[in-house]
C-alpha cells in the first residue's frame, strides 16, 4: 500500500527531469526562518469524490479491488470511446464550491490537459482550465489559540484521477532503478475535485500551523457533506503545499509590498501532521538556500514521512505547456439557478456554528473543546453519543487515551481500529461500574488487537471490578493487620497514608478492585 | 433486372428478402463472391469477415424462417469504413500503429446495425486516421477507383466508395470530418452523406477531430443511402455530443421527392474559378433540371468561405494531436522498442514507436496541431479558428434565410491519378475546399453523382447542404434530382461502369479495367 502511495504523484518529465539528491539539504533554524523571512502559502487540496460511478463511465470506484478489475474501453481510453459526464460529480463539485463560499460558473467546460505518462489513459487529463465550475470563496480556519484565519479560495474545479504505476524493482520504490513498471486503471477516471487557495500572506511564523488547520478544516467539511470518505492515507484526499519565502521588512505594513520568492511545489504529503511538517521543513529549506546567496529553483518535490524531509521531484516551470484546449467530446455544464438553489439547501450546518452548538450540548469548557477540536474528534464524539455514550466519557477517550496512541503512531484517529460503538460499549462499562481506568485501558488494548468488541473483551479477559464486598473487606482487614503503624499515623489525622495501604490492597486484589471504594472502606475500618 | 445480386439496390435487396424470395445467405455469398473475384484489383477492404457475415445472414434467415418479426434491412449486408469499432474485428484505421487491434467492444453504430440483422461484410480502407482524400495514406496501400484503377477512389472513405462502385456491397459506412464521404462519393459515382453533427452517434468511431468527426451512410441510390441513415442515425447516451431527437424522417423524404417550391441556394464562393469545366458544367445542368422538378435557384453568398480551409487546418490537427496521444504502445497496438538503447524508458518507447507506428501525414498534422495548442499560439491559431468557424455558421445561418437547401459541386475535379498530389499537401487539402464548411458548422451535407466530366469520362459530383437537424431535405433534393437524371441518361450512372477483370494474377488487369469508357 505504502509502495503504491508514494508513487501517485509522479507525472510526466519525472524520469528525464529529475536529480535524486543523496545528501540532505541545509535548512536553517526555525527561529531564525521566521525572523529574517516572510512565507506565502499555496495549498492545493485534491479529493477524490465518493460517488460510486467514475467521472466519465459506469465503472465502479470503490478502493482496493483487483488491479484492472474496475475498467471499461472509456476508462482505459481505447479507441472511439467517449466520455459522458456524472451528474453527481458535477453536484458534488457545485456544493462543495457552495460550502466554499464560491461562485458557482453559469457555463463552463471540460478542458483538455496534454501531456504523456503511462498511468494516464487517453494521455490527456479531462479537467478544467480557465473554467473553473466554482471560484471565488473562502473559509475560515480555527487555528489552536482560538483566533480565525481566512483562507481566500482561488477555485474549485472538476477533473478526473489518472491510473497508479507500480515500480517494481530498485531499492526506492521510484522509477529511478525500477526494473519495469505496472500500473493500475482502477483509479483512473474517478472523479477530483481541485480546490485551489489564493496565495495565503500573513501567516508568519504560523503557517505551518495555518496549512494544517486549512486541510483539517476542508477536511471536515468534505466529511460533513458526504461527498468523500476523505481518507489521506488511502489517497482519496490529498494535498501539494505550494511554498515560497520572501525578506521580512521592518515594517509590518511594508510586507505586502514585497513581491513573492520563487515557490516550490510539494507533493506526497499524506497526511494533517505531514501537511505541517512539510511546510515547516520546505520554509527552513528555502531559508537556508537564500540566506547563502542562492536561488530557489521551481520544482515540485516529494515530502519523505519517515525522513522529515523533501527531495527534488521534477523542474517545473511556468513554461511547462499542457496545451489546454477545450474537450470536444463533452458538452458545456450550465447548471441552472434552481439546481445551484436546490443544492444549497442540501448543505450541512456550517462547521464553525456546528462547533459552538455541540459545545454547547455536550456541556464542554473551551479548553476541553479545544483539545476535541485539536485531536479531531468532533466527529467521534458525536457518533460516540449518538451510540450511547456520555459527552465526557466519550471526550476523555477519543481526545485522551485514543489520540496519545494514535498520535505515537502517526496516524488519523478515526483508523485506529476502535469504532464510535466500541468507545460508547467502553464508557458503558465504566459508567455501570463494572471497570477502571486502568482496566478500561486493557480493554482498549483487546479492541485494537481485534479481540471482539468491549464487553467481549472484558469477558474473555476476566476485566471487573470485584463487587464482593466480602472479598474485598477481608483484602482490607489483612493489609490493616499486616501495618499497625500506618493505622496508627491514620489515626493520628494523617489521612495521606491511606495511600500505601491502598495500594497494597489494589496489589492484594490483583486491579481488580475500585480504588475510591478500597479508601472509604480502609477509612471507615481506622475510624472504628 | 439482372439476376446478379451485387447489382441489386438496397431497397429492392430489402423487399425482396422481407418476401423471402432471396434468402440473407445468398445475397452475402454473392457480394462476398464478388469480393473474392474483384477486390485484388480494387483494394477495397483491409478485412474481410466471411464467416462472420454468413453467420449474421443465416441467423437472419433462421429467425425469419421462425416467424420472427425482422427490421426491414434485415439481411441486407453492408460494409464499414475501419475507423469504427467492431467487436471481434480488427480496426486498424488504416495505420500500422493499430494493426492488429481486435476492439472488445461495439461502436454505437455497429450494435445498430447487428440488431436490424445488417451483415457486417467487412472493413473498408481509409487514409490513415482519415487523414487524406485519397487512401493513399492507408499503410496498406491505396484503394483504386472502379472506374479507372490509377485513379484515386476519394479519401478518407475511398474504401467504403469504392466497394460500392464495384459492386462488393450494396451499402457502406463512412465517416466524414472535412469531406470523407462525401468527395469518395463524388470521384466514384455513388451517394454519400454527412448527417448533421451529432446525428450519427460517435460512440466507437476513433477520433480524428472530434468536433468535425460524423459518420454517415453511402449508398448506390439516395433512397438506399436513406434507408441506412436511418439504421444508423439516432440519440445515443454514449455521445455527450449526440442530438436527443428522433432520426429525421428520411426515408419518406427520399421517397417523396418533393422539391415544388423549394428554394435552392448556388453558393457563389463554391463555382466557377477553380472547378474543372465538365464539373461545373455538370453542376449547372443539374441545377436546370431542379428547377424542371420545380424547385428555384437562388444565388447565395458566403464570404467567410475563403477562410474555411485555413481553419479547418488549424482546428483538425490540434484536436487530432490530442487524439491521437494515447497510441503510445503502452496498453495496445504496436509496439517498437528503440534501437541502440539496452534499457529503455516508457518515453523512449513511445516515442519509438509513434515514429515507427505513424504514417508521413499524420505526423505532419500532429505536429501542426501540436504547435497551434501551444502557450502562446493558441490565441493566434487555434483561438482565431474558432472565431472564423463562427463565422462560416453565421454565414450558413444568412444563406439558409435565402435559400432551404445550398447546392455546390462536391469536390473541384474528377478523381486525380495516383501519385499525382501525394507530394503536394496544399493541392490535396484544397480538394476538400466545398465540403469543409459544412463540417465546421455541424450541417448536413450529401453527394450524388451528377454525370461523368467531358474531359476525362468521370463521375462528376453534386452537393447539397441544408441547416442542422434538417437532413431530410437532403434526401428530397437528392432523390427529385437523381430521378431527372436517370431519367435523362436512361439508366444509373454506375451501369456504365467498366466491367472490371476478375483478380488473377494478370499483370494488364489495370489495362481491361479502364478499357471502352467513353461518355
Amino acid at each position: 500500500m505504502t509502495d503504491l502511495t508514494a508513487q501517485q504523484d509522479v507525472q510526466a518529465g519525472d524520469e528525464v527531469g529529475s536529480t535524486i539528491e543523496s545528501a540532505p539539504q541545509a535548512v536553517m533554524s526555525w527561529q531564525e526562518t521566521v525572523a529574517a523571512y516572510d512565507p506565502v502559502l499555496g495549498l492545493e487540496v485534491h479529493v477524490e469524490l465518493g460517488t460510486a460511478t467514475k467521472m466519465f463511465c459506469g465503472c465502479p470506484t470503490a478502493f482496493g479491488a483487483e488491479p484492472n478489475s474496475q475498467v471499461c474501453p472509456v476508462c482505459l481510453g481505447l479507441p472511439g470511446s467517449l466520455p459522458v459526464v456524472n451528474e453527481i460529480g458535477v453536484e458534488s463539485a457545485i456544493r462543495i464550491g457552495l460550502a466554499l463560499n464560491c461562485t458557482i460558473a453559469p457555463w463552463c467546460r471540460f478542458a483538455r490537459k496534454n501531456y504523456f505518462y503511462p498511468d494516464m489513459p487517453k494521455n490527456f487529463q479531462t479537467s478544467q482550465y480557465d473554467e473553473p465550475i466554482a471560484f471565488d470563496g473562502w473559509l475560515d480556519v480555527d487555528l489552536d489559540d482560538g483566533t480565525v484565519y481566512r483562507v481566500l479560495i482561488e477555485r474549485a474545479h472538476m477533473e478526473e484521477d489518472t491510473g497508479k504505476s507500480l515500480h517494481v524493482g530498485g531499492a526506492t520504490g521510484r522509477i529511478h532503478g525500477a526494473e519495469f513498471s505496472l500500473v493500475d486503471y482502477n483509479r483512473a477516471g474517478i472523479p477530483l475535485i481541485e480546490i485551489v487557495t489564493k496565495p495565503m500572506t500573513g501567516a508568519g511564523e504560523r503557517a505551518p500551523e495555518i496549512a494544517r488547520a486549512y486541510v483539517t478544516a476542508v477536511r471536515d467539511l468534505l466529511r460533513a457533506l458526504g461527498v468523500s470518505d476523505v481518507k489521506m492515507e488511502q489517497g482519496s484526499l490529498r494535498c501539494d503545499a505550494n511554498v515560497s519565502l520572501r525578506q521580512r521588512t521592518k515594517k509590518p505594513e511594508a510586507q505586502a509590498d514585497v513581491a513573492f520568492g520563487t515557490r516550490t511545489e510539494t507533493k506526497n504529503v499524506n497526511s494533517l501532521r505531514s501537511v505541517e511538517r512539510a511546510v515547516r521543513y520546505e520554509m527552513t529549506r528555502h531559508a537556508a538556500i537564500l540566506a547563502a546567496g542562492g536561488s530557489i529553483l521551481q520544482e515540485t518535490r516529494h515530502w519523505h514521512e519517515d525522513t522529515g524531509v523533501t527531495t527534488s521531484g521534477r523542474e517545473k516551470s511556468d513554461a511547462e505547456d499542457y496545451r489546454y484546449f477545450p474537450e470536444p467530446d463533452l458538452v458545456p455544464i450550465a447548471p441552472t439557478v434552481q439546481l445551484v438553489e436546490r443544492l444549497r439547501t442540501t448543505l450541512p450546518e456550517p462547521p464553525a456554528a456546528r462547533r459552538r452548538r455541540l459545545q454547547a450540548t455536550w456541556g464542554f469548557s473551551d479548553l476541553e473543546m479545544r483539545d476535541v477540536l485539536n485531536a479531531g474528534a468532533v466527529e467521534l464524539i458525536e457518533a460516540t453519543v449518538a451510540a450511547g455514550g456520555t459527552p465526557a466519557g466519550a471526550r476523555k477517550w477519543w481526545s485522551g487515551e485514543i489520540a496519545r496512541r494514535a498520535n505515537v503512531e502517526g496516524r488519523e484517529l478515526a483508523d485506529m481500529g476502535v469504532t464510535p460503538l466500541d468507545v460508547a460499549g467502553l464508557d458503558g462499562l465504566v459508567q455501570e461500574g463494572r471497570l477502571n481506568d486502568s482496566m478500561a485501558r486493557q480493554v482498549l488494548d483487546g479492541v485494537l488487537a481485534g479481540e471482539g468488541d468491549p464487553r467481549a473483551v472484558a469477558d474473555a479477559r476476566g476485566l471487573a471490578l470485584v463487587s464482593d464486598d466480602g472479598a474485598l473487606a477481608a483484602a482490607v482487614d489483612l493489609v490493616l493487620a499486616a501495618n499497625p503503624q500506618l493505622v496508627d499515623k491514620i489515626r493520628a489525622g494523617k489521612v495521606q497514608a491511606a495511600g500505601a495501604l491502598i495500594g497494597q490492597v489494589m496489589k492484594a486484589m490483583t486491579g481488580q478492585a475500585d480504588a475510591a471504594k478500597v479508601r472509604a472502606l480502609i477509612l471507615d475500618r481506622v475510624a472504628q | 433486372m439482372t439476376h446478379d445480386l451485387t447489382r441489386w439496390s438496397a431497397a429492392r435487396l430489402a423487399d425482396a428478402l422481407g418476401r423471402r424470395e432471396i434468402s440473407a445467405v445468398e445475397v452475402t455469398q454473392a457480394h462476398l463472391d464478388r469480393t473474392a473475384a474483384v477486390d485484388g484489383a480494387v483494394h477495397s477492404y483491409l478485412h474481410v469477415d466471411t464467416r462472420g457475415a454468413l453467420e449474421q445472414a443465416k441467423a437472419v434467415d433462421d429467425a425469419r424462417t421462425s416467424g420472427a418479426e425482422l427490421h426491414v434491412m434485415a439481411g441486407v449486408p453492408v460494409a464499414v469504413k475501419d475507423v469504427v469499432a467492431t467487436q471481434g474485428l480488427p480496426t486498424t484505421c488504416g495505420s500500422r500503429i493499430l494493426a492488429g487491434w481486435v476492439p472488445p467492444y461495439d461502436a454505437t453504430l455497429v450494435s445498430k446495425l447487428r440488431a436490424a440483422g445488417m451483415p457486417i461484410l467487412g472493413k473498408t480502407n481509409m487514409d490513415e486516421f482519415a487523414m487524406g482524400s485519397s487512401t493513399e495514406h492507408s499503410a496498406f496501400g491505396p484503394s483504386r477507383n472502379p472506374w479507372d484503377l490509377d485513379r484515386i477512389p476519394g479519401g478518407s472513405g475511398g474504401g467504403s466508395s469504392s466497394v460500392l462502385a464495384s459492386f462488393q456491397a450494396p451499402l457502406a459506412v463512412g465517416t466524414d470530418t472535412g469531406g470523407s464521404i462525401r468527395q469518395p462519393a463524388a470521384v466514384t459515382g455513388t451517394v454519400g452523406t454527412k448527417p448533421t453533427y451529432g446525428g450519427v452517434s460517435r460512440y466507437g468511431l476513433v477520433a480524428l477531430a472530434s468536433s468535425l468527426d460524423q459518420a454517415g451512410p453511402c449508398g448506390r441510390t439516395v433512397l438506399d443511402t436513406a434507408m441506412l441513415h436511418a439504421v444508423i442515425g439516432g440519440y445515443d447516451p454514449r455521445d455527450s455530443t449526440s442530438i436527443h431527437a428522433p432520426v429525421p424522417a428520411v426515408v419518406r423524404a427520399a421517397q417523396s421527392a418533393d422539391v415544388t417550391g423549394l428554394r435552392v441556394g448556388v453558393v457563389r464562393q463554391l463555382t466557377g474559378e477553380g472547378y474543372q469545366p465538365g464539373v461545373q458544367a455538370r453542376f449547372d445542368e443539374a441545377v436546370a433540371l431542379l428547377v424542371d422538378a420545380g424547385a428555384e435557384v437562388v444565388e447565395v453568398d458566403c464570404p467567410n468561405f475563403a477562410y474555411a480551409l485555413a481553419a479547418y487546418y488549424l482546428i483538425l490537427p490540434s484536436e487530432a494531436s490530442s487524439n491521437l496521444a494515447r497510441f503510445d504502445a503502452m496498453r495496445y497496438g504496436l509496439r517498437v522498442l528503440p534501437e541502440g538503447i539496452d534499457d529503455p524508458s516508457a518515453e523512449q518507447v513511445m516515442a519509438a514507436t509513434r515514429e515507427a507506428g505513424f504514417g508521413a501525414e499524420v505526423k505532419r498534422r500532429i505536429i501542426l496541431g501540436t504547435y497551434a495548442l501551444s502557450s502562446g499560439y493558441y490565441d493566434a491559431y487555434y483561438g482565431q479558428a474558432q472565431k472564423v468557424r463562427r463565422l462560416i455558421a453565421d454565414d450558413f445561418t444568412r444563406a439558409f434565410e435565402a435559400a432551404d437547401v445550398l447546392v455546390s459541386p462536391t469536390a473541384p475535379t474528377t478523381a486525380f491519378r495516383i501519385g499525382e498530389k501525394l507530394d503536394d499537401p496544399m493541392a490535396m487539402y484544397l480538394n476538400d475546399v466545398a465540403t469543409i464548411p459544412a463540417n465546421l458548422a455541424g450541417i448536413p451535407g450529401m453527394s450524388l453523382p451528377s454525370g461523368l466530366a467531358d474531359e476525362d469520362g468521370l463521375p462528376t459530383g453534386f452537393q447539397i447542404l441544408a441547416p442542422a437537424t434538417h437532413d431530410d431535405r437532403l434526401y428530397a433534393v437528392g432523390s427529385a434530382l437523381e430521378r431527372q437524371l436517370v431519367s435523362r441518361w436512361g439508366g444509373r450512372l454506375l451501369e456504365r461502369i467498366p466491367e472490371l477483370v476478375p483478380a488473377g494474377g494478370s499483370d494488364d488487369q489495370h489495362a481491361g479495367a479502364t478499357m471502352g469508357m467513353a461518355r
